[in-house]
């Protein structure tokens, strides 16, 4: 192949799993009850597009599988075809496998050849059972050399034998077998097994005449007339044989021919044998040797690059500004380039455009890394389908909010807390049907998951009606379980709480859904490493809402600049709760070292900045002299003892690590005004930097 | 390392650009050097090592700063005008960073063929050698060309105050 189809595996990945996601999706309205053609359309095309893209890309395994997903689903399409839930349930397995077989290639793994038989089985079966002759999973030897045959029949379903036999004179027409064979490699997976036995010896070799003969092995669904069409040329200068494929007998073929595939390769005599070499695409697929499968290099998935589908409206709202902000800029430099006086107005009022300008071009760069948080949301109809299902609950699920937009990276990292939140809901907090008919609730419970913006943030809620926390009930096992001291007051917010620590579990048994008491602990991690936080609101009987709330953003933060000698410290504007001038009277040493303060009777440490940082040109040195900035960072409340505050800005995060490494007690850094770097504070960081 | 660069027949010379430092020269790859840029104050950093002076703002990205004289344990000099940051791209496991060197000013560019340089002197276990390339001298002057990716590998900013 002349062109590197590599390049374009990366968009075919994205694709086909998009595709994946839709036919997901539409299997699920499927089974809602009314049978919408368009609905059937949609998969049907979904599954087409992936068919087609893996089989140009050589995924014959993929584009074998999604065939026959392709043909129930087009019986289905025509009315032939009743839909029935065990065929939906079927179909929707098999979207699992084929997910599964596209990640394996895409991380270059081996595809799970055992689920994939399983899967097609089951699709043959839906499919009336209808030939099982031809594709059913044989199962050869369980020995190292047959690892790579079950490889290949496995991933074939039809091919075709081919015998070429070219006249002597088949070169000297300007026919070459190699160009024919790199068609015919085109079309589906081609073996070449060389017959040398015509060549002559070497004193009576012609050059130019042609002594070999071939037996090739074509897999793949490849049309008879494709084949034809490459040998057109050739008709009456060789004999041609093509038959269709039995599987079992080529492979017998190849095997006997095998030793004569291998002299073809030491025998420099042609200049074919030397196209073979030079043509590892073919040269790979003469079995020389039975290379165990195994050895191929698995690579992880790290080295995968991310990319983003944006709408082209934002891209034109970009565009525009850019141009925009030209315009600006060249009527500044004119404005430069004869400067006097007198156009100081002019100077003013470009500089004002300018800002503008910028300001709206962050703006809409910051809404290209915008995503509908939809793309978290769509999948948990199926999950909330088949937990259901296996917990014989009936549950509606209610997704409000789908095109609320967030960053990407918030995206990638809430749908696993969301999945543990909304698992939770549906194992611990939704009753049984019977439990709800006797507690006068309709029998179907009803899980919303809703979001939205709120100020600077957004929101994410997963609310249900089930039987709601019980208070005491946690309280109880917080204390069985060690993790609370008997005599604790706790406020309602703080036994709700509870469920967040590490190694809490109210779950009777532990079953495969929840109750190993991992996870909520996780969850709230994850959010607070996001910059957010997590809050429960629950009524007994009634139901729970557990609500996120996440910045917009992990670009940008709003930042309080605070002084602490000639350096410049930035701490998140989110994380202070006040700044005070604090007396004498208010301070108090712990063991003459630790110095606490009150603050409406709570005692917070004070952090000495210039000396958790060793800043040497601090101002202030007495308490009294400088200021206090009480923080509260991830829970860890404390007093941010500092020369003076100097003013809020959004400040654009920037990494440290990039090119430096962790710095303890700072989170990372960012560049001010002045083009100075300042560093941002991690507080729980700061904390622990401070009691060492 | 000098083994390494024996090792790669085919790149056969390259060009290095050779720095001062309290009267010694020294010489990096200039495939290494992203620019050179004047001496300007850089923000501290909390806690690091006394040879990083601090970070720098090179067009949006942090850049840590390091002052080789007191890497080598050299006595310490006002910075002057003529001092100069060499911006070097260095190569770890972690991928490429991007490091800013302090040196009392650069020199020039050679031409250095690989058959010139010579293996780093054995100075016995007082003096590291490790993140020396090898030696080659120039008009009497001994160079001494550093393997960047090791001197200036950021694993290595731990609690060793002074090498070579």
């Amino acid at each position: 192949m002349s062109i590197d189809m590599a390049q374009f595996h990366q968009v075919f990945f994205e694709e086909s799993f998009e595709g994946l996601d839709i036919m997901e999706s539409g299997l699920l309205n499927l089974d809602m009850g009314d049978v919408d053609s368009e609905v059937i359309n949609t998969i049907f095309r979904a599954a087409h597009s992936i068919k087609g893209g893996s089989g140009t890309f050589g995924f014959t395994a993929v584009s074998d599988f999604t065939h026959v997903m392709e043909t129930l689903l087009d019986e289905m399409r025509d009315g032939r075809r009743q839909i029935t839930q065990a065929a939906v349930d079927v179909l929707l397995g098999s979207v699992d496998c084929l997910r599964e077989m596209l990640s394996a290639i895409q991380d270059e793994n081996d595809i799970d050849e055992v689920s994939v038989a399983e899967h097609k089985k089951a699709l043959e079966i839906e499919l009336n059972g209808a030939s099982g002759k031809d594709n059913s999973p044989a199962t050869p030897v369980e020995s190292p050399e047959t690892v790579v045959i079950k490889e290949m029949e496995s991933a074939t379903e039809s091919g075709w034998k081919i015998s070429f036999c070219p006249h002597a004179d088949l070169l000297k027409t300007g026919n070459d077998p190699v160009r024919m064979f790199r068609e015919l490699s085109e079309l589906g997976d081609l073996e070449v097994i060389v017959d040398l036995h015509g060549v002559p010896a070497l004193f009576e070799l012609d050059p130019e005449e042609c002594h070999l003969s071939w037996t090739l092995i074509l897999k793949g669904n490849v049309k008879r007339e494709e084949i034809d069409d490459i040998f057109d040329w050739v008709e009456g200068e060789c004999d041609l044989s093509i038959q269709e494929l039995n599987l079992g007998e080529a492979l017998v073929n190849m095997q006997q021919t095998e030793p004569s595939s291998l002299v073809e390769q030491t025998t420099p005599s042609d200049s074919l044998i030397t196209e073979n070499q030079e043509n590892p695409e073919l040269k790979k697929n003469i079995p020389t040797s039975s290379k165990p499968v195994q050895a191929k290099e698995k690579k992880s998935k790290g080295a995968a690059s991310t990319s983003i589908r944006v709408d082209t409206g934002k891209i034109d709202t970009l565009i525009n500004m850019v141009g925009e902000l030209v315009i600006t800029q060249s009527m500044l430099s004119l404005v430069g380039e004869h400067f006097s006086p007198d156009k100081i107005d002019h100077l003013k009022n470009g500089l004002v455009q300018l800002e503008r300008h910028t300001r709206e071009l962050q703006e809409s760069v910051m809404n290209i890394r915008m995503l509908p948080i939809s793309f978290v949301f769509s999948r948990f109809p199926r999950l909330v389908h088949d937990l259901s299902t296996k917990l014989d609950k009936k549950i509606e699920l209610k997704l409000v909010g789908e095109h609320t937009e967030v960053d990407k990276t918030v995206v990638e990292l809430i749908s696993d807390p969301l999945v543990h939140l909304v698992r939770n809901s549906l194992d611990h907090g939704i009753e049984m049907p019977a439990d709800r008919i006797a507690a006068g609730k309709p029998e179907v419970g009803l899980i919303t998951l809703e979001a939205y913006h709120r100020g600077g943030n957004i929101v994410i809620e997963v609310k249900d009606d089930g039987k709601g926390l019980n208070k005491d009930f946690l309280r109880n096992k917080a204390i069985e379980k060690g993790l609370l001291d008997p005599d604790a007051v706790l406020t309602d917010k703080q036994c709700y709480e509870l469920i967040f620590m590490a190694g809490f579990s109210t779950a009777e048994k532990v079953t495969d859904v929840s109750g190993r008491g991992v996870g909520m602990d996780v969850v709230r991690r994850n959010i607070q490493s996001l910059g957010g936080n997590i809050e429960i609101t629950s009524h007994l009987g009634v139901g729970s809402t557990i609500s996120i709330n996440l910045p917009l953003t992990l670009a940008i933060l709003d930042g309080q600049s605070i002084a602490v000698g000639d350096e410049t410290f930035i701490v998140p504007l989110g994380s202070i709760i006040e700044s005070i001038k604090i007396n004498d009277n208010m301070v108090n040493r712990v063991a003459g070292k630790g110095e606490t303060f009150r603050l409406r009777d709570e005692y917070l440490p004070i952090v000495r900045m210039h000396h958790v940082f060793n800043v040497k040109s601090a101002k202030a040195t007495k308490l009294t002299e400088g200021l206090l900035v009480v923080v509260d960072g991830q829970g860890v409340r404390c007093g941010l003892f500092v020369d003076d505050l100097l003013g809020q800005q959004q400040v654009v995060i920037k990494s440290l690590e990039a090119n430096y490494r962790r710095v303890e007690g700072v989170s990372s850094a960012t560049i001010l005004g002045d083009g100075s770097v300042a560093l941002i504070l991690d507080i729980p960081g700061l904390v622990r930097l401070s009691n060492q | 390392m000098a083994n390494d660069a024996m090792g790669n027949q085919s790149n056969m010379s390259g060009q290095y650009l050779t720095f001062d430092l309290a009267g010694e020269m020294y010489g990096v790859e200039i495939l290494k050097v992203q620019e050179i840029r004047g001496w300007e104050k850089v923000r501290n950093i909390p806690n690091a090592p006394d040879y990083i002076k601090g970070a720098l703002n090179l067009r949006g990205e942090v850049v840590p700063i390091i002052d080789l004289r007191v890497r080598f344990a050299m006595e310490n000099r006002e910075f002057t005008p003529v001092t100069v940051v060499i911006i070097l791209c260095v190569e770890s496991e972690q991928g490429t960073n991007v490091i800013g060197v302090v040196a009392d000013a650069v020199s020039d560019v050679l031409d250095i063929k690989l058959a010139d340089i010579k293996e780093k002197p054995n100075l016995g276990s007082k003096i590291d050698t490790r993140f020396m390339r090898g030696i080659y001298v120039y008009k009497h002057n001994m160079i001494m060309l550093l393997n960047v990716d090791k001197l200036l590998n950021p694993d290595e900013f731990e609690g060793l105050p002074s090498l070579l």
